[in-house]
């Protein structure tokens, strides 16, 4: 996935891209409203993360103009104001979704995956790995021709395990990556996942391996 | 806000006196200056006819044979008959002896002057009025004078003056009466004026501050300058404290989400359990400081509003649809399902943005406390009342606590650590008390919490 990131404040756009990046997307980041207006011309973008209050002007401008020019590329607004009818406006204009600073990366991830879901197509969302399709938009697993739905906790995952073939997540890194700590989920809880995950998995060339004391990794055969 | 008016009388009752009293003293004085008119015109009259009568009678004064003789012409008499059967009376001298007639009817003094003289008095209690004239005859023996009265009662003359009496009696209490309509009308018209210019400014919502500009008569211009004046002096205010508002929870809400990010990045990379435990008392301080502002601020939004509704059409349940849509992700992120029993459509009076803010917190709370992987129920029935509940398969309410917690800032001893400011029940809560309606704690039979505002 390709996201554009228009925010003001360095830090924080240092902080979210570098997050984002984390989670395995391409970002690029604009300063300001002539800038991602120049990302947008020459670039495909999956997703586009809009401050309001910018240097030179109202992102609610660049969102009126994005949608005049019939680009369909989806929008989450991030807003520091919290009048629900200041809400209310930006969905008004074309906003797919919005949120509130200070925000969970949990809650941001959510956000862009409904978001991404909802206008599902242009995004190249199927993985394979082995014998097994992982589409992470939509959250389907096909194993052996069966379909299966995932919930979104095996979906998130799934997603980060198969993101990082190879590599080892402790049960704390997962807990953290996963997470909003104020779920209150516990480590025990990751097992719980994981056993589901395995269950899913049953049959196909890809497993999830268990290193006592490290945590897990997913490999597959092949 | 008229309560706090203090009313010293009324413009209108005040015009409306002045000018039915002044219509009332005129009324009066109409009448009174018509009825002596009238008394004066019917007197002459009366004295015309008695005049004409005597001076007939005293045209035939001779003297023969050395003898006044006086002729009651038969004219003299019928002229002065009336519709009333007045009495007529009459009284002749030679100089101070008298010659024929009543005895009583004494002659005036000054009656030897050329011109005839009116008088009144009474017989009987009845007034009369009386003419005197007086010639003097040129006898042998030289002159002598002869003076001849003739009275007569007044029944006819006050019969007349009675009925047009009543007539300008009429006539005053009409002219008063259509004077009083008038005052009235114009009363009213002029505090209409007044009435009008007050209602437009009543009729506007609380945001709308734009001056007034219907022409008023000139009079009012300079209480409706100064009400502009007012008027965009705070327009000015609030749209500046507004901008502050925003302002300030830009500034206040860009670097904590600087903060939180980059607390979140560290916690990626630290193992450390007391380096973790900090960072993450550093994101909880951020969200609970957060949350608090937002929900400080839309609480005070809550009450601004309450006083001065915005109310419009509003189906909840088409207003649930878009609240649900937008709290999906959130939900899914603890796998959580929401689903929604509506009975459509389920309209009713009310602020949409204060209803939408109230159910945001309710689902908000709900999806808060729920566990993982539960079901999350947003019901609206019609009967009894219209009314949304909301509920969650969580712990539900402490029992003792359900009086207390939509107070202020008061928060469960079952909430964990979950953030929260205590604010979202009371904004609830005042929601529904603005719409008229009332918000119900319950815990279900199966477990979990229930909220139910009903209208």
């Amino acid at each position: 996935m390709k996201y554009l990131l228009v925010e003001d404040n360095l830090e924080l756009a240092e902080a979210v891209s570098s997050r984002i990046r984390l989670d395995g997307h391409a970002v690029d980041h604009a300063a300001k409203i002539a800038d991602a207006t120049a990302f947008v011309d020459t670039g495909e973008y999956d997703l586009i993360l809009l401050d309001i209050m910018l240097p030179d002007g109202d992102g609610r401008t660049f969102l009126k103009q994005h949608r005049d020019r019939k680009n369909l590329t989806p929008v989450i607004v991030l807003t520091a104001r919290s009048q629900v009818s200041d809400r209310i406006g930006l969905l008004d204009l074309g906003a797919d979704d919005y949120l509130t600073k200070p925000f969970d990366h949990a809650e941001l991830q959510a956000r862009c995956r409904a978001v991404l879901r909802r206008n599902a197509g242009s995004a190249q969302s199927v993985q394979t790995i082995g014998d097994v399709e992982f589409d992470a938009v939509s959250g389907h697993l096909r194993v052996n021709g069966t379909i299966i739905d995932l919930r979104n906790r095996e979906l998130r995952l799934l997603e980060l395990l198969i993101g990082n073939k190879g590599q080892v997540f402790s049960k704390q890194k997962l807990v953290d990556r996963l997470f909003s700590y104020d779920d209150d989920v516990s480590e025990n809880a990751i097992e719980v996942y994981i056993g589901r995950l395995r269950k899913h998995l049953e049959g196909s060339e890809v497993r999830i391996v268990t290193l006592r004391g490290l945590g897990y990794r997913l490999d597959h055969d092949g | 806000m008229t309560a706090d008016v203090i009313v010293s009388g009324s413009l209108r009752n005040r015009l409306a006196f002045i000018l039915t009293g002044g219509a009332a003293l005129l009324a009066v004085i109409l009448y009174v200056a018509v009825r002596l008119l009238a008394a004066q015109v019917a007197q002459q009259g009366q004295d015309n006819i008695l005049n004409a009568s005597m001076s007939s009678v005293l045209d035939t004064a001779l003297i023969r044979d050395g003898r006044v003789t006086v002729d009651f012409p038969y004219s003299s008499l019928s002229m002065l008959n009336t519709a009333a059967d007045d009495r007529v009376f009459y009284a002749i001298y030679e100089g101070e002896n008298l010659l024929s007639g009543y005895d009583w009817l004494i002659l005036p003094r000054d009656v030897l002057s050329e011109r005839t003289h009116f008088g009144t008095t009474t017989f009987r209690g009845d007034p009369l009025r009386v003419a005197t004239g007086s010639r003097v005859l040129i006898g042998s023996d030289g002159p002598r004078t002869v003076s001849v009265s003739i009275a007569q009662t007044q029944d006819a003359l006050s019969d007349t003056l009675y009925s047009s009496s009543r007539s300008v009696a009429f006539l005053g209490l009409g002219f008063f009466l259509m004077s009083s309509a008038l005052a009235l009308w114009a009363a009213s018209t002029t505090s209409g004026q007044m009435r009008r210019l007050a209602t437009s400014v009543t009729r506007r919502g609380p945001q709308d501050l734009s001056p007034v500009t219907k022409p008023v008569p000139s009079e009012m211009a300079p209480l409706v300058g100064s009400l502009n004046t007012f008027m965009s002096r705070l327009d000015h205010t609030l749209s500046q404290s507004e901008d502050f508002i925003a302002e300030a929870a830009h500034r206040i809400r860009t670097p904590l989400a600087t903060v939180r990010s980059h607390a979140e990045a560290t916690l990626q990379r630290v193992d450390r359990t007391e380096n973790r435990k900090s960072l993450q008392a550093m994101v909880r301080a951020i969200d609970e400081s957060s949350r608090a502002a937002g929900q400080l601020l839309d609480h005070a939004m809550v009450t601004f509003r309450a006083e001065n509704l915005e109310v419009s059409e509003v189906d909840l349940a088409d207003l649930l649809d878009e609240l649900v849509l937008s709290m999906t992700p959130v939900a899914e992120m603890k796998d959580i399902t929401i689903t929604m029993t509506l009975d459509r459509p389920a309209t009713l009076q009310g602020d949409a943005i204060l209803l939408q803010n109230a159910l945001r917190n309710l689902i908000d709370n709900a999806l808060k406390y729920a566990p993982a992987e539960t079901d999350v129920i947003v019901r609206v029935s019609k009967s009894p009342s219209l009314s949304v509940s909301i509920s969650d398969g969580g712990q539900g309410f402490a029992v003792d606590e359900i009086e207390t917690l939509p107070g202020r800032f008061v928060r469960g001893k079952n909430m964990g650590n979950k953030v929260g400011s205590g604010l979202g029940l009371t904004i609830a809560q005042e929601v529904a008390i603005a719409h008229g309606g009332k918000m119900t704690l319950s815990n279900r039979k199966e477990g979990g919490a229930c909220v139910t505002l009903s209208f």
